[in-house]
């Protein structure tokens, strides 16, 4: 019965989207107001239907219906309620049906906040929103329904995939979503001014909050993935170039690009066209992503051809979405008027480098990726392109960019001075420079690169911190003043800060953890110790316990640093007994940044465990670095000037308050 | 396999996945420095049974053979290129993560630095134009209409400051 309701209000989802994806266009047509505004009530509509159907699968999951096809290929009635729930997305079907969920979201956020765009602006996003909506809804219905029956239900389920059940996987899935799918407001966006033909400022300041949103999302999406594959997947590797990785990779460095240009629209009205190729882009290599994952091409391009029916489906709506976006763009882009006027040396002009790099790095991400499928396909001819490519093309890539992000924020708009933001930036170069000697001297014989990279993100960190004690005018003026100031600065100045220091502090912590791991591979038996980095791990002893759904076997091991003992430490190896499969559980121990990071291996016949212990120093800036990064996305999203439009004055002093 | 679990955490398919050790304790070689070389040239290979991962990270039986004749060839006393050489006449250019230039490889290898230079070319032209043309273009930019004009003056009047100089 649940199952039914739910499939029934996907069906009416997708009636509601085909209104939704033409009436409005109509009323457009017609300078109709009431058929415009069917847009704004279709789009809240759908989104309790799509909710509805949402809720259904999860109580579906909750309740261990195993008449249910996907409740009984992903669940057991012994799982914790926790993955009970995240389950829903750990499987195909779920999570599209996430997808078009978090897509009705979006849907329903412009049609219920969008009060101060324009009606006719209106009515066309959310036509386009429901095209894709359309797509998306029949996708799921004609061939990935998480609603089909069982003929006779099985006692119990096969259980979800041991390494899915964990608390990372449980709000990455999500949260990358809401990146990709976020990014669909900026393309519909971009796809109702082409239609519109009339671009403007105005335009730019209504999407940079929902891209900037997006790309909070999937900032924090990707950088939970990478650290749950660090400390889930046993060896300590966080990023691995694999073609899934970089198919949420590309989207967000095509949307970190929109994000600058968005606002040279903003504030210049320039770069008009660019920004509009790079809504739909951004949205393009979403839509991109999730073929690649989801067709199965990855696994093999045979699998593909064997099985093709979801591939196919997918592959038809991404060559419908981009080969007819990018097609209305080559169209009518050259209706749109040209804006200001810039020298190459200004705001405008670093914004535009920034988008140079961005987009380079995000074509080497796409030719690396792509390449080995596309040479199969044309001359069955096997390459493989993985990490040492892509660390070799990708990372110089980085340097420019990282060297000129500090300049970028002290030039002023229009024409800039070089030379007077290099004497600001003095300081932080000298910074920089003092890093690089200490590193150097410290870790004389060692590697060269490190120091020099590591001075790179110092520049960058002290070049955020020099612009915002240029704006607040500390060290110039009374430390009073310079509070005050502080407190006047617009929040995207500070969220530009910290977003700029979050990507040296990365930096710090890829370059720390690849140059200074140090690794330890043996075999040890209980009362053996291990010596990494100073600290001896001493193996206590090895015990085997029952959890909920799997059995585990535990090594209980004692840190110590210069004969004092710091902690203990317990990883495990579990073994699901539904699945038949084994996950190895980390034990990690923090200090400060740096990691001490102990996984198990097998044990052997003579009863001694193979063990990998790692001490990862800084380890942990890797994630902060993005962590900062969405913060700072987030001060910014909250300036004022995105709030431009509260209808009614008396909002508007509210905000401007809440903004102090 | 592992990278299969990597599919994981960004596809959440399913596919079955055992975790365990790469580099077993009984694979590493006596010298230091030479373990360190055979763990830089593993890192450079594929293990051809698994999706893309290197045979330094990968668990199955393949990448160990595959470790051990690394190890083998360097103890034999070949150079880094030699063992690469051996791996490929007898595995193919597969085997490498990173592809050797080729025709096969050219536009893979190319687009990188050609998407720089033409992005780079495509603006210095830009800009030329821009400049040539520039007296024209500052007040050719979009009317508003009436309903703009009106919805803009409300909007100036609500944020008396929104326009700081940022």
């Amino acid at each position: 019965m649940i199952a039914e309701a739910g499939h029934y209000a996907l069906v009416l989802a997708l009636a509601l989207a085909l209104i939704q994806s033409t009436v409005p266009l109509l009323g457009a047509r017609w300078g109709d107001l009431a058929l415009m505004n069917v847009a704004r009530s279709t789009a809240v509509a759908q989104l309790l239907f799509v909710a509805a159907s949402f809720v259904a699968l999860v109580t579906l999951h909750v309740t261990s219906d195993f008449s249910v096809v996907n409740v009984f290929e992903n669940s057991h009635s012994m799982k914790p309620l926790i993955y009970k729930i995240t389950g829903v997305w750990g499987n195909h079907e779920g999570s599209m049906l996430l997808w078009v969920s978090i897509l009705a979201l979006f849907g329903g956020l412009v049609a219920a906040f969008g009060n101060n765009l324009p009606l006719s602006l209106r009515a066309h996003v959310l036509a386009v929103q429901a095209w894709i909506a359309s797509a998306f809804y029949l996708f799921i219905l004609l061939t990935s329904n998480p609603f089909l029956r069982i003929a006779n239900p099985p006692i119990e389920g096969r259980d979800l995939n041991p390494v899915l059940q964990d608390i990372g996987l449980a709000v990455h899935p999500p949260m990358l979503y809401l990146g990709y799918v976020g990014f669909s407001i900026s393309f519909s966006f971009a796809i109702a001014a082409l239609l519109e033909g009339r671009i403007d400022a105005a335009w730019a300041r209504w999407v940079r909050p929902w891209t900037l949103m997006a790309w909070i999302f999937l900032t924090l999406g990707i950088a939970m993935g990478s650290y749950w594959a660090y400390y889930e997947l046993g060896w300590g590797g966080w990023w691995f170039w694999d073609p899934v990785e970089n198919a949420s990779l590309m989207p967000w460095l095509a949307g970190t690009a929109l994000l600058h240009s968005a606002l040279v629209m903003e504030k210049r009205n320039a770069l008009k066209v660019w920004t509009i190729l790079l809504s739909i882009l951004t949205f393009s290599l979403s839509l991109l992503g999730t073929f690649l994952v989801r067709s199965g091409v990855l696994t093999s391009v045979h699998a593909f051809a064997t099985d093709p029916a979801r591939g196919v489906f997918i592959l038809l709506i991404l060559c419908l979405f981009i080969g007819g976006s990018l097609t209305l763009y080559a169209w009518r882009a050259s209706t749109l008027k040209q804006g200001g006027l810039f020298a190459p040396i200004s705001r405008e002009g670093a914004l535009v480098l920034n988008n140079l790099f961005l987009t380079t790095a995000c074509a080497t991400v796409f030719i690396g990726t792509l390449y080995p499928l596309a040479l199969e396909v044309l001359t069955g001819e096997k390459i493989s392109v993985g990490a040492p490519f892509f660390n070799l093309t990708f990372a110089p890539l980085f340097v420019p960019l990282m060297i000129a992000m500090p300049f970028g924020p002290m030039l002023a708009w229009k024409r800039g001075d070089l030379l007077g933001a290099a004497q600001r930036l003095t300081a932080a170069g000298i910074v920089a420079l003092v890093a690089i000697a200490v590193l150097y001297a410290w870790t004389y014989g060692g590697s060269t690169l490190a120091p020099l990279a590591i001075g790179l993100a110092v520049f960058v960190i002290a070049g955020a911190l020099s612009d915002l004690a240029e704006r607040t005018g500390l060290f110039r003026l009374p430390f009073v003043t310079a509070l005050q100031r502080a407190r006047g600065l617009p929040r995207a100045a500070w969220g530009t800060a910290f977003a700029h220091a979050g990507v040296g502090i990365a930096l710090i912590g890829i370059v720390c953890e690849t140059t200074w791991n140090s690794e330890y591979i043996s075999t040890m038996r209980p009362g053996d110790v291990a010596n990494v980095a100073g600290y001896q791990l001493k193996l206590d002893d090895m015990a085997q316990r029952q959890g909920p759904n799997f059995r585990e076997m535990i090594a209980q091991f004692t840190v110590k640093l210069d004969g004092e003992t710091l902690s203990r430490m317990t990883p495990s190896k579990r073994n699901f007994t539904t699945r038949g499969s084994s996950t190895t559980e980390a034990a990690l121990l923090t200090r400060g940044a740096s990691q001490l990071y102990i996984s198990l291996g097998d044990v052997t016949a003579d009863g001694a465990i193979a063990v990998r212990i790692y001490h990862k120093p800084l380890v942990l800036l890797i994630w902060f670095g993005p962590v900062l990064m969405a913060f700072g996305g987030l001060l910014s999203l909250s300036d004022r000037r995105l709030r431009v439009g509260a209808p009614k004055p008396a909002r508007a002093a509210r905000a401007l308050q809440a903004a102090e | 396999m592992r990278r299969s679990l990597i599919t994981f955490a960004f596809a959440f398919a399913v596919l079955a996945a055992p975790a365990a050790h790469a580099v077993q304790p009984d694979e590493i070689m006596a010298d230091p420095a030479k373990e360190a070389r055979a763990r830089d040239l593993s890192r450079e290979l594929r293990c051809m049974v698994c999706q893309n991962q290197s045979i330094d990270d990968s668990e199955a039986p393949l990448a160990r053979d595959l470790r051990l004749l690394v190890r083998e060839r360097i103890a034999a006393g070949d150079s880094d290129n030699q063992v690469m050489d051996f791996l490929v006449a007898r595995y193919g250019e597969f085997v490498l993560l990173k592809p050797r230039f080729n025709p096969h490889t050219l536009l893979l290898w190319l687009v990188p630095p050609l998407a720089l230079l033409g992005g780079g070319f495509a603006l210095w032209h830009y800009s030329r134009r821009r400049e040539q043309s520039s007296a024209a273009s500052e007040d050719s930019t979009a009317k508003l209409t009436a309903e703009e004009q009106a919805r803009l003056e409300q909007l100036m009047a609500a944020e008396p400051a929104a326009d700081q100089p940022n």
